[in-house]
């Protein structure tokens, strides 16, 4: 397996070199890096994003600064003043609020986003679980149908006992994507009805989408 | 003297009829009612996402035909668009319109087969044909477009693959005034049949409520009266300039969703038509794309209108060429998980009305 | 007893054999041209060629069908009833090809002039429920077993309405005897008892598509929901025997349909008395037939409990007030 991740890298690098040789492209690999160290700042730990925060106040604030900050205040006045671990405008997506918030605060948090007046965030539209390597992550995507807004909760949670309150009570879609996410990353969803697998058989061994996952049969 | 008797345990699928695929039911009867319905799915599971976390966004697009096979032009739209908005790509106008057309004609491609196939679910045998009749042109058109009937691996992140071939164009104009010909045929022939009727009118009803707490999209929201279509709620390539309408009912019983299918049909075309009649000529089907596609690192979630519902793409990028997770929201896969909830009290025949009803893709279902 | 034995002697046995063999003949080739013409119908109302690979124009593909059932292996599920599932199938045919003793083509054209015989054919095609009930019993298959009671619930509900709706006719001729039947509807279709009782044959034909569980009635059989209902364990011969069994209840009820309702071997004008009786019952026999396809190819199915509700709370009223009204108006007209 190393061997072969060790080829792909050196094909990598060729590949590099040669867009490099173009001039055209390098300009948009430019904008591309550009780009990236947009990100990097967006996706920066919560106490550099403060700081960032602050010197970006001053010169522009983002579109949708506002409402993550009242978000932010809301979680933190009525949940508790550590639920909220992290909070960040994602500017490639829309400048969607991005908010993530402490497993154990999840259910609390959730069931303001969909009683909330000024959020109403009745429809759950996706689910994604992600491996960080370091951590796992479950992203919850929301969208109000009456006030056309919309806003994503992380939650992060620990790689080797991984457990996030389910949502399934607060929304139904919760159901078969938390179970997908059981299924193939392993997080145990607590309160859920029926945690069992759903895409893979019942005695599978391993979650395949973890990125350790070893196959059955290497040569798959 | 009593009589003994048994709640009957019956497993719909995974190979029956009616499931359009490798989908199983486990129902429980109690004489022809059921009292139990629980979905088993997962048979066609071929690990996409996980697939996709060793390809090249470009490679990952022919798995994305093999997802939701009846509109692969709208699963490749999703891919593409999720790249070129993480890597901020202006696509050309003209690459817009292509995708615009073949995207709509997908929609009225793959409700064709809907209806074919959910009459024949009902035991009409004659719509099936008509309506595979005409899908034919519309998969002539795509295979002399790009050369695939099925699986059509025509959209690349930046344009489109291959430009209009001469009088192509001018075919898809032939083809519009017909299409609306053959839907009114058909609205004759089944629209009004009193049995038809009987068997779809008040079946499988469920409450805007219900349909937003279950997540649904697309025609099984819209059929509970809510105007939620993301071409016009969060409009995408060109939608913006077209006028179309998004027919609702506020029924929500089978018949309404069968009506919808019908209206969106007629939707589409006419969205074909206008961008049809606007197509520019000259220009560009690709944007200017490195060779290998290096989106930068972030996160973001795309979202279309398929013809089943919201279709989105998650993709976590962290600047390789390949994602490092992609995840599909597949609106079948949403959409499914009200069936045990509308198949409580039903009998087997509503079962297979409710259930074709929804209009799933099991290739979608278990991606 | 003495005149019985006297009646049974050598020659007139085997000349009964003989003509039942003739009729057996007969039915068979009705039925491999009956599923020809089927299948070349419904593929022109659906845009298809139909069959039309095997012989010329097609025309021995079901005989090719009918020699693969033949050859195929004969499988019994492990866990079946037998002696009940070899049974089924023979109980299921037997009735229908003995009821088509009493059909007459022509005055003279006949296998047996019962007096009774309307009522023999209505006892003796009930017995084939019966075999599909054992059939999708002894299957031991749930998808068989609720076609079984599906078939078994239809055809009850729907020969009530069906020979009521016969009795308007009986009553109109005043005898149960097919022949006697058909001589009183003679002179010009005007006279054919389709028209007086015209209420009466809407009930029949529908009573009777349900009857033999064709389209819009195929709830038995409805291969979306129940697979193939329930005869879905069968195949080869058994299986034939199944479909066999129901294409000869067509010929028996397109047969019955004509005798009753369309004037036998009438022709429909007195001019039109030239061409022989015969080719007018085979021409009313076939527009009958090429009904039943037809709707066959143009309808949905109606859901179990629509088709009850229509047999029990619509037919057989209907059929009911149709015995009055006709009664009422034959007793006037006296």
């Amino acid at each position: 397996m190393s061997d072969r991740e060790k080829e792909i890298e050196k094909k990598e690098e060729k590949e590099i070199k040669k867009e490099t040789e173009k001039k055209e492209e390098k300009e948009i690999k430019k904008e591309v890096k550009k780009d990236t160290a947009e990100e990097k700042k967006a996706s920066s730990s919560s106490s550099e994003r403060e700081k960032d925060a602050q010197e970006e106040e001053e010169a522009a604030p983002l579109p949708n600064q506002d409402k993550l900050d009242k978000l932010v205040a809301l979680f933190k006045g009525q949940v508790s003043e550590d639920a909220v671990v992290d909070a960040y405008i994602n500017e490639l997506d829309h400048h969607v609020p991005v908010v993530t918030v402490h497993s154990d605060h999840l259910l609390a948090c959730a069931a303001i986003l969909l009683s909330d007046e000024q959020l109403k965030l009745n429809y759950l539209r996706n689910v994604s679980g992600v491996d960080y390597e370091t951590h796992l992550e479950v992203v919850y995507q929301f969208v109000s149908m009456e006030l056309k807004h919309h806003y994503v909760i992380k939650v992060k949670t620990d790689r080797d006992q991984p457990v996030v309150p389910s949502l399934t009570s607060l929304w139904k879609t919760a159901d078969w994507n938390e179970r997908e996410i059981y299924d193939l990353l392993g997080i145990t969803f607590t309160g859920h009805p029926n945690m069992k697998r759903i895409m893979m058989p019942d005695d599978w061994v391993g979650h395949p989408l973890r990125k350790d996952y070893e196959a059955a049969d290497p040569e798959v | 003297m009593s009589i003994r008797t048994e709640e009957l345990l019956v497993n719909v699928g995974p190979q029956h009829p009616s499931t359009h695929g490798v989908f199983r039911l486990v129902v429980k009867l109690d004489g022809e009612v059921i009292t139990e319905a629980t979905p088993v799915i997962g048979y066609l599971h071929r690990g996409t996402e996980k697939l996709a976390e060793n390809l090249s966004y470009t490679q990952i697009i022919p798995y994305t035909d093999r997802m939701d096979y009846l509109s692969a032009m709208t699963n490749n739209y999703v891919l593409c668009h999720a790249v070129e908005t993480l890597m901020k790509l202006e696509i050309p106008e003209k690459a817009e319109y292509l995708r615009v057309i073949v995207m709509e004609l997908n929609r009225v491609a793959s409700h064709l087969v809907w209806w074919g196939t959910y009459l024949l679910d009902i035991g009409a045998m004659s719509p099936f044909l008509y309506a595979f009749r005409d899908r034919e042109k519309i998969v002539e058109l795509f295979n002399e477009l790009c050369g695939a009937r099925l699986t059509y691996f025509y959209m690349r992140v930046g344009g489109v693959k291959w430009d209009a071939p001469p009088g192509w164009i001018d075919k898809v104009k032939e083809f519009i005034p017909y299409m609306r010909k053959q839907i009114e045929e058909y609205e004759k022939l089944v629209t009004g049949n009193e049995i038809f009727l009987s068997r779809v009118k008040d079946i499988g009803k469920y409450d805007s409520q219900t349909a937003i707490n279950y997540g649904l999209s697309g025609v099984n929201l819209r059929s509970t009266g809510i105007d939620w279509d993301l071409r016009k709620q969060e409009p995408y390539s060109l939608y913006e300039q077209f006028d179309f309408d998004v027919p609702t009912s506020t029924d929500g019983d089978c018949f309404a969703r069968y009506r919808l299918r019908i209206e969106e049909m007629k939707q589409s075309l006419s969205i074909v038509e206008q961008a049809v009649a606007q197509f520019p000529e000259e220009g560009k089907i690709m944007a200017k794309v490195p060779r290998v596609i290096r989106p930068p690192a972030g996160e973001v979630y795309s979202r279309i209108e398929s013809p089943r519902g919201e279709i989105g793409c998650h993709i976590v990028s962290k600047g390789k060429a390949e994602p490092y997770r992609l995840k599909f929201r597949r609106p079948s896969f949403v959409n499914l998980q009200i069936l045990p909830e509308l198949l409580i009290g039903e009998t087997m025949t509503n079962l297979v009305t409710i259930f074709g009803g929804i209009d799933i893709v099991l290739g979608e279902v278990d991606c | 007893m003495d005149n019985m034995i006297e009646q049974l002697s050598i020659g007139s046995v085997s000349l009964v054999t003989l003509a039942t063999a003739a009729l057996l003949l007969i039915v068979l080739v009705f039925v491999t041209y009956g599923i020809y013409f089927e299948r070349k119908v419904i593929g022109w109302i659906q845009l298809r060629q139909g069959p039309n690979r095997t012989g010329p124009f097609g025309l021995l593909q079901t005989v090719a069908d009918v020699f693969k059932l033949l050859i195929k292996e004969d499988t019994i599920p492990n866990n079946a009833d037998k002696t009940v599932f070899k049974l089924g199938p023979i109980i299921s045919f037997i009735p229908a090809f003995v009821v088509l003793a009493v059909i007459p083509y022509t005055e003279n054209l006949y296998f047996a002039n019962l007096n009774v015989g309307l009522l023999y054919y209505v006892a003796l095609s009930g017995i084939s429920t019966i075999g599909i009930l054992m059939g999708g019993w002894a299957s031991n298959n749930k998808y068989a077993l609720l076609g079984g009671m599906r078939s078994v619930a239809q055809m009850i509900s729907y020969e009530i309405p069906l020979v009521i709706s016969m009795v308007g006719v009986i009553l109109m001729t005043g005898s149960l005897n097919m022949i006697q039947i058909v001589e009183g509807q003679a002179g010009g279709f005007w006279s054919w008892n389709i028209f007086p009782q015209i209420v009466a044959f809407g009930i029949f034909i529908i009573a009777a598509v349900a009857e033999l569980n064709r389209t819009p009635f195929d709830l038995p059989e409805a291969e979306s929901e129940l697979i193939a209902g329930y005869h879905v364990e069968y195949s080869g011969f058994r299986f034939a025997f199944y479909m066999l069994s129901e294409y000869v209840y067509i010929y028996a009820i397109a047969g019955l349909t004509t005798v009753l309702f369309l004037g036998g071997w009438h022709a429909p004008f007195a001019f039109l008395s030239f061409i022989p009786g015969l080719i007018w019952f085979i021409i009313k026999f076939c527009s009958i037939v090429f009904f039943l396809f037809w709707i066959r190819a143009t309808m949905p199915r109606l859901r179990v409990d629509h088709l009850m509700g229509l047999g029990w709370k619509v037919l057989l009223p209907l059929s009911l007030v149709n015995i009055f009204v006709t009664a009422i108006v034959l007793e006037l007209l006296k």
